[in-house]
């Protein structure tokens, strides 16, 4: 046994001003401070080094790549820009065409965002202010939208599209969308509203708003935090999203996202994997942009009801 | 009274136009589609004459024999278990860990933590896609560095092979290396999910308990045991099942790592290759319903035993 065991470490007497600093520290507690710190370095390498792996690969040249596999950085003299260049090109000039995929993934995202926000305020709003029977019961909602395998309801979906000629069609793949969105947009919210208090939208009742003024005046400006991390959440899940468009643009290709895009081409042989990767960061950088803008947010709209267990 | 009746009944009237668009979409999109499902199961429908295809026809129970006869039907439901169960645990243990190393305050706490959630946010088809290129065992960086650092003879095909021998304490054991793999991934894309959730419950418990518990001269680890984690108990018992479901139904993950090959292949999967390469929908929406229909069986039994735990304890 060694001295500073947690018996012999001095107590610190309680009146004087607590200072974590000066107190030594005891095996334990070193002990547990070094895993601490090894887990937060391993954590933090597991999590960043992929994505930088991704970026390096992206502007290396494939020779040098299929040379030396196992860098992980690249020099200045072989910065190489071409990969961007093939990939975003058009497929009628020789490239990959994800810009107009870019475009795509963008109108579809955002088609859902809107729809989306616009329904789910106002059923946020009945949730959470107004009284109504079934009022408990919309929890069922979310259980009956995520409990069933997406892949159940791809599959008369697939078969109604076809029929309405409506496969490939990236409206109708946005309302799709909307349908998997809503329930978690609208819990999103109502964990907000309910923070707002009620006695101000009393007020403008009594002052002879309608209920559509209400919302439109007052909870949605007061909520307005709240609306864009759930909007953002939204056009996340949108723009990633991949099993819907497989099975609905496949073979469209002029309507590809940049997801089914960068899928269908790494099964290919022909395009290089560094183009590939050039890809997979013009597909991710959008997403992690708008995610450290609005990461606060975001974080708090998601886990607002799990701080009471 | 009857002012008051009709007060709520206006109000009744109101929410419910407040909540038509959600409920159409809902139904239109996710409700009728999974009753047509059930129609479909018990239909023969083909690719060829989808046109026809509609809610009656005539009804047989063709297709549930094609799923049970079919080969491989048990193994891919245990594939889908294993891969469930793995994949759930590992991404909740990781996410516990990554949640307590994160408590305290640190520089530089900030920014790890929006880091950390990269995983997750990222799109599911570019992260898959560097999985695959590092992996990959002629130009993949974790072959690279495995083969110089580590001393591995060979390159380890971890995408693309099913069963792999390793030798440990002079033992060989056989695992099931793409289905690890693949489990792997799943854990490191959804820790952040438990971690998120764990880091929020953990920064809202109170103190108190905890301090006189270090003043009873307790270890570090005892008061984890007996006093941080049973508090954190519901919000685990809440991701277990989140994750549960989400796993189980998973399609994406599985299907651009490995398309399903090396003994992969969960039952979404086969739902898609009935779908497409067979083009037997009659079948799909068949399988569709019994990995629904598991899944079902699956929450129960877990609410059940979870129930009864809550009554006892």
């Amino acid at each position: 046994m060694s001295v500073d065991t947690v018996t012999t470490a001095p107590p610190t007497a309680p009146d004087r001003p607590p200072s974590r600093r000066r107190r030594p520290r005891s095996r334990e507690e070193r002990v547990w401070g070094t895993l601490r710190v090894v887990t937060i370095v391993g954590l933090a390498l597991v999590t960043i080094v992929p994505f930088v792996y991704m970026l390096v690969l992206s502007v290396r040249p494939i020779a040098e790549v299929l040379l030396e596999p196992g860098r992980l950085w690249v020099s200045p003299s072989e910065v190489t820009t071409d990969t961007y260049r093939e990939v975003l090109t058009s497929v009628d000039d020789g490239g990959q065409g994800f810009l107009q995929y870019m475009g795509n993934s963008a109108l579809v995202a955002t088609v859902t965002v809107v729809v989306t926000l616009v329904a789910s305020v106002l059923g946020a709003y009945a949730v959470s202010r107004l009284a109504f029977r079934g009022r408990g019961a919309s929890g069922f909602l979310f259980l009956i939208v995520y409990l069933f395998p997406p892949i159940l309801l791809a599959i008369p979906l697939f078969v109604l599209f076809s029929q309405l000629s409506l496969r490939g069609n990236l409206l109708a793949l946005a309302i799709v969308y909307v349908a998997q969105t809503v329930p978690v947009a609208i819990y999103m919210l109502r964990n907000y509203f309910a923070t707002i208090p009620v006695s101000l939208e009393e007020a403008a009742l009594i002052d002879g708003c309608t209920r559509f003024g209400v919302i439109r005046r007052i909870s949605l400006p007061l909520s307005m935090p709240s609306l864009i991390a759930t909007g953002l959440y939204v056009f996340m899940i949108a723009w990633n999203e991949f099993l819907f468009a497989l099975l609905f643009l496949v073979e469209r290709r002029d309507n590809w996202t940049v997801s089914l895009g960068l899928s269908r081409l790494s099964g290919s042989i022909e395009v290089p994997t560094t183009v590939l990767m050039a890809g997979s960061v013009v597909l991710t950088l959008p997403i992690i942009a708008l995610f450290f803008l609005a990461e606060r947010m975001l974080v708090e709209g998601l886990t607002s009801g799990a701080e009471k267990g | 009274m009857p002012r008051t009746d009709t007060l709520a009944r206006q109000e009744s009237r109101l929410a419910f136009r407040l909540l038509s668009p959600t409920l159409l979409i809902v139904v239109v999109v996710v409700v009728l589609p999974v009753i047509w499902t059930i129609s479909l199961a018990f239909q023969d429908v083909r690719l060829i004459n989808l046109r026809d295809a509609g809610f009656f026809g005539e009804y047989s129970l063709d297709n549930f024999a094609t799923v049970f006869g079919s080969a491989g039907f048990w193994s891919s439901l245990w594939t889908t278990v294993v891969y469930t169960v793995g994949a759930t645990l590992g991404s909740i243990a990781i996410g516990l860990i990554a949640a307590l190393a994160l408590r305290k305050p640190f520089r530089g706490r900030g920014m790890l933590r929006a880091a950390m959630l990269l995983p997750y946010v990222a799109p599911v088809v570019a992260v898959t896609f560097v999985w695959s290129v590092a992996l990959n065992p002629q130009f993949g960086i974790v072959n690279a560095w495995g083969t110089r650092f580590l001393g591995w003879d060979e390159p380890v095909p971890f995408l693309s092979q099913r069963d792999y021998t390793v030798g440990l304490f002079g033992v060989d054991v056989t695992v099931p290396l793409a289905l690890l793999t693949v489990i792997a991934f799943e854990a490191w894309r959804y820790f952040p999910f438990a971690f998120l959730f764990i880091i929020a419950r953990l920064q809202a418990l109170p103190g108190e308990l905890d301090e006189a518990a270090m003043v009873d001269g307790t270890s570090i680890w005892q008061r984890f045991r007996h006093i941080t984690l049973p508090q954190l108990m519901p919000v685990i018992a809440l991701l277990t099942i989140l994750r549960f479901i989400f796993t189980f139904n998973k399609f994406d993950d599985v299907y651009l790592l490995t398309g399903g090959g090396a003994g992969t292949d969960v039952v979404s999967i086969r739902v898609y290759e009935f779908l497409t390469a067979r083009t037997d929908i009659g079948a799909a929406a068949a399988q569709s319903l019994v990995l629904a229909g598991v899944l079902v069986v699956f929450i129960a039994v877990y609410l059940r035993t979870a129930a009864a735990r809550g009554e006892t304890s």
